[in-house]
């Protein structure tokens, strides 16, 4: 025990004397001398920032561990809730009973677009939100009707856990039906690559996520896009939220502080979300 | 029976009831948690009607149904096979090959579900689909062709086992007497050896139905009844996956508990049927 401790004070004081001549003062600087594990799960929107901002933590102060999980928006708010994580994600605002039943305190650090997606072999690259609800509902059937092949449409959705299917169901549906045909993923993660394999699928992903595996789909000729979610064109966005319960405390409220810091809000940035700061 | 006897035979008797109780209590939990559904008298639409949350409708029966066919099929795509390649282990008894396929399948038997999904993704998933010529390639086929996989060992390990077990001196008797290879597997192996394909196969369809991930990563998880092989579809296990998530309260969670229920009465009777079969041979 003596010996153990001996050894945790020489690491705490050669930290302490070496690694603000390496790091300088920087947004880490509170998380000097802080120890324990930071817990958090939900929105599979946020993760790419989460671990980031997690892995300069734990890289300036090694006695710092931070679990990041998935699961959905939902399962971050039930999960922070009932006290099983420090800092549930979400990537839609909780709702008003879920903020009065488990004392919710919610930090918007970045904005998000989610955009309709499909193959980048599909020629199909813009869609009234008419049509897009027809294609949801499943009232259009084939790529053909739309200007591309005579192949059916492979529907793809998230579950209801997922903030971004909330959002995308909200404001790019208007709350229209969703096929009891379309296929389920699991994460946004999960959605790029099944949408990125089959060249005739459309599903909707994170802004943050988009990349050349997928194409954006323009919905009423605004492209899907940083820039358009930005300027407020594109309409289908929403604020990416991490909530505690209560106020935010010890680690958990340090967290959020370096996501709000300029440091934090350029992960984001870099990540392919909008900071608010 | 002296006093270690009698402990020895109190100890594995604990841990024996222990074993069944907590099977049981699993199903009285499920049982207690889904009592305010069943009441209510919406048990009958759940079990009968489409899922359809944001309409009302929580119906599970495309679930059943979805477990059923993706199951059922792999066990028809694996039984097959893994008759096969047991028979050739223990009967046809090559020494190197046997050999080598016994270690392949027993080294199969350790490789998580999860790396069977990714290979599923990326290998089959886009095979079924070019195939095919329709739909996205995640479907029942897909999943069960991998289902299969995953199941193919467990079902190979028993029954080389029982069939290695067959007396030595019987098979000699049929060679004495000029029976041909068929006759040895037809009238000794398959009678002496049933039990043992039985069990196998009952395991394998436990482990097939119970499986969630490779269904979740394959299936496509559509919530509409399958009309074809090529259809996408959501199995029981998926669909707890899926909805798990949702708010506690709300009325889509509390149906996951007769999804349990569904999933533990479809194996109870799944084993029942092979214990009837394995008596009446």
């Amino acid at each position: 025990m003596k010996m153990k401790n001996t050894i945790k004070w020489t690491l705490v004081c050669m930290a302490a004397v070496l690694l603000p001549a390496v790091a300088g003062a920087s947004a880490l600087d509170t998380f000097k001398g802080e120890s324990g594990t930071l817990r958090i799960s939900g929105g599979t929107a946020h993760i790419p920032v989460m671990k980031e901002a997690a892995k300069r933590i734990m890289r300036f102060n090694p006695d710092i561990s931070i679990t990041i999980a998935g699961g959905g928006s939902g399962a971050g708010i039930k999960q922070v809730g009932e006290g099983l994580v420090d800092i549930g994600n979400s990537g839609r605002k909780p709702k008003p009973q879920e903020i009065e039943k488990y004392g919710l305190s919610m930090h918007k650090w970045a904005i998000d677009g989610v955009a309709p997606v499909v193959n980048p072999d599909n020629p199909v690259t813009a869609l009234s939100s008419d049509q897009l609800r027809a294609v949801y509902a499943g009232k259009i059937t084939s790529w053909k009707d739309l200007g591309g092949e005579d192949r059916g449409i492979n529907l793809y959705t998230r579950d209801a856990s997922s903030g971004t299917r909330s959002v995308f169901w909200k404001k790019a549906l208007g709350k229209g039906d969703i096929s009891g045909k379309a296929n389920f993923v699991a994460s946004n993660g999960a959605m790029k690559s099944a949408i990125g394999n089959d060249p005739y699928a459309i599903g909707y992903i994170s802004v943050g996520y988009m990349d050349k595996s997928v194409a954006p789909v323009a919905l009423d000729n605004v492209r899907p896009s940083l820039g358009s979610v930005k300027s407020g064109d594109y309409k289908v966005a929403r604020g990416l939220y991490s909530n505690t319960k209560g106020e935010a405390k010890g680690l958990a409220a340090k967290f959020i502080a370096y996501l709000m810091s300029p440091e934090g809000q350029k992960i984001a940035a870099e990540k392919g979300f909008i900071p608010v700061n | 029976m002296d006093s270690g006897d009698r402990a020895a035979r109190r100890l594995f008797f604990s841990a024996g009831l222990t074993c069944a109780l907590a099977g049981l209590l699993v199903l009285g939990f499920m049982v207690v948690l889904g009592l305010p559904l069943i009441r209510s008298g919406m048990l009958w639409d759940i079990l009968t009607g489409p899922w359809s949350p944001d309409h009302g409708q929580f119906g599970i029966l495309a679930m059943a149904v979805g477990s059923v066919y993706i199951a059922g099929l792999s066990l028809i795509i694996a039984f097959p096979v893994s008759l096969g390649a047991s028979l050739f282990i223990e009967v046809v008894r090559p020494r190197g090959a046997g050999r080598l396929l016994e270690w392949l399948v027993r080294l199969m038997t350790a490789i998580p579900t999860v790396i069977y999904g990714f290979v599923g993704i990326f290998l089959l998933v886009p095979l079924v689909r070019s195939f095919s010529g329709q739909g996205s390639g995640l479907c029942i086929l897909t999943a069960a062709l991998m289902l299969a996989v995953l199941i193919c060992p467990t079902m190979i390990l028993f029954f080389s086992r029982s069939i290695a077990r067959v007396p030595r001196t019987w098979l000699d008797a049929v060679d004495a007497m000029g029976g041909t290879p068929y006759q040895k597997v037809r009238h000794i192996i398959f009678p002496a050896a049933w039990p043992g394909i039985v069990s196998g196969t009952v395991l394998a369809f436990g482990r097939a139905v119970g499986d969630t991930l490779i269904a979740l990563m394959l299936g496509g998880n559509a919530v509409t009844l399958p009309e074809s092989v090529l259809d996408s579809a959501r199995t029981l296990t998926a669909h707890i996956a899926l909805v798990i998530a949702a708010d506690f309260d709300s009325l889509e969670f509390k149906t996951i508990f007769i999804s349990g229920i569904l999933l533990y009465v479809m194996t109870g009777l799944g084993i029942l049927a092979a214990r009837a079969a394995e008596k009446n041979l």
